[in-house]
């Protein structure tokens, strides 16, 4: 019994990082229509942030400043990417994808170049070394800290999405940008600012990442086909999908492998997705509309 | 206020438009007409901004707008209601409105009252779930969505396509009233010829993406007409 709590609890834990990757991730696809594959790189960026600050102000209160810092640097390395390069490739999904790729290499190389190949470790902040018991589980408090961030940037994301006007407008144009444009929405600028918080929200959850375990120019690969899963299976643009197929995905992860080796429980996941798509190919909600030509 | 001139337009290698132009005069309703498939949806489109022409050009009020995107055309003063009546189907039809609205600087509360005003019917649906709206609602979410932006051409693809009769003489008497009691130019495709003829002043018509009559709907020979118009 106390197995399976701490099981479903890792889960979770992880499953709830995954939600943040694939939130940001679901924003930009709805854009280019394609997987971003820099995103994993935007984790990455976030996770050497929380690094590099531990090193200049402690680690006591490095955690807490690296979240907002970490938004803005992989944010605004989003937005660099649109603007330089994906804005040119709209309506071009193959090419868009092969560029995006190159950009997820020289990142890890830079990444490589500056801070060495190695993994770096993070150290957990003091205030949170302990752990919880329960019902005979051990909850350690980094997990439960991860779970209230995400938690709260959740309820944030849907906030600024249902309530505030730039929140409607990029839900405007995710679900039809051709009308969005046609009705006067300044679709370019809308991308940009989905493109900053997409990527600004892999950044948060580089920064999570460093709790889970150590950090390194390839740490954004591991988690980005389970985002992508995540993203396939909860349907294109949906909070509530996203949410839902990344707590599920997170928790099939821990079961299946804690029943099997972890390459066998891989392969059970893959064929659960496989077989959930056959039934519900749009996944689990659907939001695109007729274009207009 | 509208002027096409020379218009060719094509998708890929297959041409569309040949040499198309047209001049709608200021608080005119204008008519479009022509068979399925010759083009009609295609000049819209080119109109606005959503294809590029691949010759030709388009004035609005003395302004080329070029390479303008369709947003910058609609800041212009242009509005469009697309044929295949698209929606933002996870908005509601009040945040439908209201997302266009704070996107323009012309459009305020108050145009949005009128919107609503001219389609009662909307006013029981503004909770509702965009993409669930019947093919009557939907068109009338859409020519609202246009005017809440309080354009000075509005623009129309068939807005009366595929709609039940009842709700069709509501959208007729919308768009003649539009066009008399606020002067607000209208650009209008429809295959219902009847409704065309009653309110059209001026018109043409396409064939084959070529423009085969054009002038005043009053001069029209019925015979020729239904010549052009009908299979
Ligand atoms: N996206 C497209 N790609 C290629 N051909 C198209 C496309 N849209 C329309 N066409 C073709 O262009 C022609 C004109 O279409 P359209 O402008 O929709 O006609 P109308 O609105 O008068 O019925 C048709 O032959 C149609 O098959
Ligand atoms: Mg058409």
């Amino acid at each position: 019994m106390d197995a399976f709590l701490g099981q479903v609890f890792t889960g979770l834990s992880v499953g709830s990082v995954l939600i943040l990757i694939a939130l940001g991730l679901t924003f930009t696809f709805g854009q280019m229509n394609v997987i971003n594959m820099a995103h994993g790189e935007f984790i990455m960026a976030g996770a050497y942030t929380a690094f590099v600050l531990q090193d200049l102000i402690g680690t006591d209160t490095s955690l807490v400043v690296a979240l907002p810092v970490a938004f803005v640097i992989a944010g605004t390395l989003g937005l660099l990417l649109e603007l330089v390069l994906v804005r040119r490739l709209y309506g071009r999904p193959l090419d868009t994808l092969l560029v995006t790729w190159g950009v997820s290499l020289m990142l890890q190389q830079l990444a490589r170049d500056i801070f060495g190949a190695p993994n770096v470790q993070v150290r957990a902040p003091g205030w949170l070394g302990g752990s919880l018991h329960l019902a005979g589980a051990t909850l350690s408090y980094s997990r439960i800290f991860i779970i209230g961030l995400v938690v709260v940037s959740v309820v944030g994301i849907w906030v600024f999405l249902t309530r505030l006007p730039q929140g409607a407008r990029m839900r405007a144009v995710m679900q039809n940008r051709q009308l969005a444009s046609c009705s006067g929405l300044k679709t370019h600028s809308i991308d940009r600012l989905t493109f900053f918080i997409g990527s600004g929200l892999a950044g948060i959850a580089g920064v999570a990442l460093t709790l889970l375990g150590s950090t390194g120019p390839t740490l954004g690969t591991n988690y980005i086909v389970d985002a992508f899963l995540v993203v396939v299976v909860g349907g294109l643009g949906q909070l509530r999908g996203a949410v839902i197929a990344a707590v599920a995905l997170g928790l099939l992860n821990a079961f299946v492998e804690f029943s099997t080796e972890a390459s066998i429980a891989r392969v059970a996941v893959f064929v659960a997705i496989v077989a959930f798509l056959q039934f519900r190919p749009q996944g689990l909600f659907v939001m695109k509309s007729r274009a207009l030509t | 206020m509208l002027s096409v001139q020379n218009l060719d337009v094509a998708y890929g290698p297959t041409q569309i438009l040949f040499d198309v132009s047209m001049e709608v005069p200021a608080n005119e309703l204008f008519c479009v007409m022509g068979r399925n498939g010759v083009g009609k949806t295609t000049l819209l489109n080119a109109i606005m901004g959503v294809l590029r022409p691949t010759g030709g050009r388009v004035f609005f009020e003395g302004r080329d707008l070029g390479k303008m995107h369709p947003y910058q055309r609609v800041k212009a003063g242009l509005a469009y209601v697309p044929q295949t009546r698209g929606s933002f189907p996870q908005l509601t039809v009040l945040e439908s409105l209201k997302v266009v609205v704070d996107a323009s600087d012309r459009g305020d509360r108050d145009a949005m009252e009128d919107a609503i005003e001219l389609f009662p019917r909307l006013r029981k649906l503004l909770g509702r779930k965009a993409g669930l709206l019947s093919g009557g609602e939907a068109a009338q979410l859409a020519i609202a969505r246009a005017l809440v932006t309080k354009p000075r051409l509005l623009i129309l693809d068939e807005p009366t396509e595929g709609i039940q009769p009842s709700i069709i003489l509501e959208i007729e008497d919308a768009i003649a009233n539009l066009n008399s009691s606020t002067g607000m130019s209208i650009l209008l495709v429809e295959q219902y010829m009847e409704f065309a003829l009653r309110l059209a002043g001026k018109h043409i018509v396409l064939d084959a993406g070529e423009v085969v009559s054009s002038g005043a709907t009053a001069d029209l020979d019925d015979a020729r007409m239904r010549e052009l118009l009908l299979l």
